[in-house]
């Protein structure tokens, strides 16, 4: 079984390509009478591979593009998108954007970036490490890591898989105030899911690893094994009766903590005064020794950015010092309704971290004592207005430092503004898969809700 | 349907010059290798949206999508690729990518003619977008605005958007099966914050279907969605802390049914099923819930967020009934998972786009109705919960645990409904939530048109439904321990 995948030859691929589709986009909307113009655009492509019990159950190849472009005219703007990048296509994009302009109101907060904003120059951050392992040699990684999972242990009978999946993509962001910069970008990944079965029934879980270079991927048998590992512990689980308790959460779900309080500070949030951040700058937010910042050039980091989704250079900063709230999560409109200046996250925030503290996840555990270990969340109960948190919970109880037994069907519950204060201690156990990084986070006390 | 057909195949072939001669080459570099199916999908989307906040609409989007999925399928393995270019030179390329999962020397004949498949007449294959002018959707929710701020001087921000799709589909089989679909869909969402006593809440409402805006005009969405945002908010500025532990729990009618989307629907779908990695894997014929439930799934409801004319794999929508009185009874399936389990597809392989492999998903999903009073089904609880509206859910499919969460819940107190609390995540096991299910009744509901259903990261519209019922037992989320 052999395949490749080539660019076709009718799609422009290269950065020049794309950096002259951008300019005669920008070009066409300062023709039909726009008053300033922002485009994007971007081309990917890749592969991905499924082994399900030794067998190959999916060979994907993908391939996009598109094109999205926002105009102005004076302080009315329109925003519309495309896959389609022939010449009729962008004039057709161009002319749906500009009709949508006529109908919007008059907003005087709203246009470019400000010139004094933009990235002066773009510093290569070393994102862009393409692979193409081709599907065979996909395959072969991806049975052999369902081979480890699968052999790892007696009681892992079934399996969702494992997958490998390559991609490389470039994208151009340009504007009428002169900013045109282009980014190319790579991202690998291995993940393995199975299940572990014995008399008590049934339970899945996963690992996986991610990394802009494949040289970084974790080795492959150790993501089976971790897989495998993670799925047994979970067996015969129960149901804990309802307490007040402490919370560790573990690294890989300690981010989600984090990333509720970018929900909370980030511009859109705050003007419209939907945050239970609000009107907290300056002030203790989080217990007093946390620091958070981001760092968004970091070499082949997950979340790397020379510059944001409007052309402003990103730059290293902290959020949070000795727990204070030192700064939101802005981008240039909900900047100017805030009276503030961008902080380069349109878009998003880029390589958030939370420092770190001494403790390795042993002495975490020792740290609780006796408390609920959370390994995974789900549900979607986080009200961003009031910061009232109530998901359900699995993972396991932990007495004397030492884990018991694990858990299941259970809730956690609290206020994340009061959650905050009481985180205790970070892990140096950071996990660096995404573009949050945190260690696992141990929160003092939380109402754990069972039968 | 020959002119539906013909109007597909005007929007998506003829500008690409791509005629049945070019199909039949497609088809023929595909079944050069030993498939048991393949299928050809061809889609359009233009989609359009429209925000108001601060009272102003300040910003619109306008997108298309276009592009052809190839797909291959031998036994388990599925080979699939797609290009967004339209051009016979790419689609080639696409098939020979996809059919590499499989040996050479295929032995499935090339299709000499096509014959259509069997499609439902559920929504007209109106284009939403034009169907109102674009100043007048601007005024639909300055609308929204005016009438959330005249509900309650409290109202502090009024959030609204406007959506619509059309969606043109045509799918094309190696079985000589085509289909054609167009799909509207329309959406009307408001998000309001009020404020008493500088305490912030917040309410939502939305809703919308398979139809034009003019319809959502006609219902009388602007008003109806605004007030019933604002009636939310006021009741969570009074809200206290939710109680934690289990509990007994009493469902309102209509969006609660995501219990049935979280707690049974995913479990059911064919591929968990086939693979075994599903809590109710091997269940069929087995009790798995009171025998008061029957639940269906439905994707051939006249005009509803959650049908389809025709699935993404050309198998016409159905109602398909999953537990009757309480007797697991089927599974939902796409086409390769029902060869597999040697089941009769169910009309439910969906696919989020082109881009994307279909497989089995829901389509409305909801429980029929009982046979008790709603008023008297609250009035014979002591002590317990009385949710009425929710945010999302989520459900791990191999431990059956299931959460959705409550946006509008109240005390129930020696059979009155009496404080409201906060939000809390109610938690529960799928496979016997349903046994503990004493009392439905006789109000069934279907929600208002809001579900959108995540897979393995493909989105598709959904519908949810139920009437209100009883759970003896459920555990409720909330921060007050009892």
């Amino acid at each position: 079984m052999t395949q490749e995948l080539k660019p076709a030859a009718s799609v422009a691929t290269t950065p020049e390509a794309l950096r002259a589709l951008i300019s005669e986009v920008l070009a066409e909307a300062l023709k039909q009478g726009a008053s300033a113009a922002e485009a994007s655009a971007s081309v990917s492509q890749g592969l991905s591979v499924t082994v399900r019990l030794g067998n190959v159950e999916t060979v994907e190849h993908t391939r996009d593009k598109g094109l999205g472009i926002t105009v102005y005219f004076g302080k009315q703007s329109g925003s519309a998108s495309t896959s389609d990048l022939g010449p009729e296509a962008i004039h057709g994009t161009v002319r749906a954007a500009a009709s949508i302009a006529k109908y919007t109101a008059a907003d005087e907060f709203s246009g470019l970036a400000d010139v004094a904003s933009l990235a002066k120059s773009i510093p290569d951050l070393d994102l862009y490490h393409p692979w193409n392992p081709g599907a065979d040699r996909a395959i072969e990684i991806a049975a052999a890591c369902e081979h480890a999972a699968r052999s790892a242990d007696a009681r892992i009978l079934n399996s969702e898989g494992a997958s490998l999946s390559s991609h490389e993509g470039l994208e151009v962001y340009g504007n009428t105030n002169g900013f045109l910069g282009a980014v190319a970008a790579t991202r690998h990944a291995l993940s393995c899911a199975v299940v572990a079965q014995d008399d008590s029934g049934m339970q899945r879980d996963y690992w996986y690893t991610v990394a802009r270079d494949a040289r970084d991927l974790e080795v492959l048998e150790s993501v089976g094994r971790q897989a495998a590992a993670r799925a047994v512990r979970r067996l015969a689980a129960r149901k804990l009766s309802t307490r007040e308790t402490p919370v560790l959460y573990e690294a890989p779900v300690a981010s989600s903590l984090l990333s509720h309080f970018v929900g909370a500070v980030r511009g859109t949030s705050l003007y419209r005064e939907a945050s239970f951040l609000l009107g907290q700058l300056g002030k203790p937010v989080f217990a007093p020794w946390i620091r958070i910042y981001e760092q968004p050039h970091l070499r082949k980091g997950l979340g790397s950015a020379p510059f944001d989704n409007e052309g402003v250079a990103t730059r290293d900063r902290d959020l949070v010092r000795d727990g204070m709230l030192l700064g939101y999560v802005l981008d240039s409109y909900s900047a100017r309704k805030l009276g503030m200046e961008t902080t380069g996250n349109a878009g998003g925030v880029h390589n958030l971290a939370i420092e770190a503290g001494d403790d390795d996840f042993p002495a975490l555990l020792a740290r609780m004592h006796t408390g609920l270990l959370v390994t995974e969340l789900i549900g979607f109960g986080v009200n961003t207005v009031t910061g009232d948190y109530s998901r359900g919970a699995a993972g396991f109880w932990v007495e004397n430092g030492e884990i018991q037994f694990p858990v299941e069907e259970i809730t956690i519950a609290g206020n994340l503004r009061e959650m905050f204060r009481q985180i205790v201690a970070v892990g140096r156990d950071v996990d660096l898969r995404g573009n949050i990084r945190t260690g696992s986070i141990l929160v003092e006390n939380m109402t754990l809700a069972g039968s | 349907m020959t002119s539906l057909l013909n109007q597909v195949r005007g929007t998506l072939l003829d500008p690409a010059g791509i005629g049945e001669g070019e199909v039949g080459r497609l088809m023929a570099r595909l079944l050069g290798h030993r498939l048991d199916y393949a299928d050809i999908y061809f889609q359009y989307s233009r989609h359009e949206s429209w925000m108001l906040e601060e009272g102003q609409v300040k910003s619109g989007s306008h997108n298309i999508e276009q592009g052809v999925g190839v797909r291959a399928v031998s036994g388990e393995k599925t080979g699939f690729a797609y290009s967004d270019d339209i051009v016979l030179p790419a689609l080639l390329e696409a098939a020979t990518a996809a059919r590499a999962i499989a040996r050479q020397g295929g032995d499935l004949a090339v299709p000499s003619a096509w014959r259509s498949s069997p499609v439902l007449d559920l929504y007209q294959p109106l284009d939403p977008l034009t169907s109102l002018e674009d100043g007048a959707k601007v005024k639909l929710l300055e609308q929204v605005e005016t009438e959330a701020r005249r509900q309650d001087p409290r109202v502090k921000q009024v959030m609204a958007s406007l959506s619509g799709v059309q969606e043109t589909v045509l799918v094309m089989r190696s079985d000589g099966v085509q289909a054609a679909d167009i799909r509207p869909l329309v959406r009307l969402n408001v998000t309001v914050i009020v404020e008493q006593g500088g305490r912030r809440e917040q309410g939502s409402h939305g809703g919308g279907g398979r139809f034009s805006y003019q319809d959502l005009l006609a219902k009388g969405a602007a008003a109806t969605y605004a007030h019933e945002a604002v009636r939310q908010a006021l009741v969570n500025l009074d809200a206290d802390a939710a109680p934690a532990g289990t509990m007994k729990v009493v469902l309102g009618p209509g969006w609660p049914g995501i219990l049935l989307h979280e707690a049974i629907g995913h479990g059911l779908e064919g591929d968990f099923n086939r693979k075994g990695t599903s809590a109710f894997s091997g269940r069929i014929g087995e009790r798995v819930a009171s025998i008061e439930c029957t639940v269906v799934d439905d994707g051939s409801l006249p005009g509803r967020r959650g049908s389809l004319n025709v699935d993404d794999e050309g198998t016409p929508t159905q109602q398909t009934v999953l537990i009757e009185k309480g007797i697991l009874k089927c599974y939902l399936q796409d086409l390769q998972n029902a060869r597999l389990m040697g089941m009769a597809p169910t009309g439910n392989g969906r696919r989020e786009s082109y881009a994307h492999i279909p497989m089995p998903r829901m389509t409305n999903t909801f429980m029929l109705a009982g046979r008790h009073d709603p008023g008297e089904i609250i009035a014979s609880v002591d002590k317990g919960l009385y949710a009425v509206n929710f945010g999302g859910g989520q459900v791990d499919i191999t431990s059956g645990k299931f959460v959705f969460s409550t946006s509008e819940a109240y005390l129930i107190e020696n059979g009155r409904v009496t404080r409201p609390v906060k939000g809390a995540t109610l938690i529960g096991n799928g496979p016997d939530v349903l046994t503990r299910v004493t009392r439905v009744g006789s109000d069934v509901q279907l929600d208002s048109g809001v579900g959108t259903c995540g897979k393995e990261g493909q989105s598709v519209p959904v519908g949810v439904g139920q009437p209100t019922l009883l759970i003896e037992g459920l555990t409720v989320g909330g921060t007050h321990g009892s």
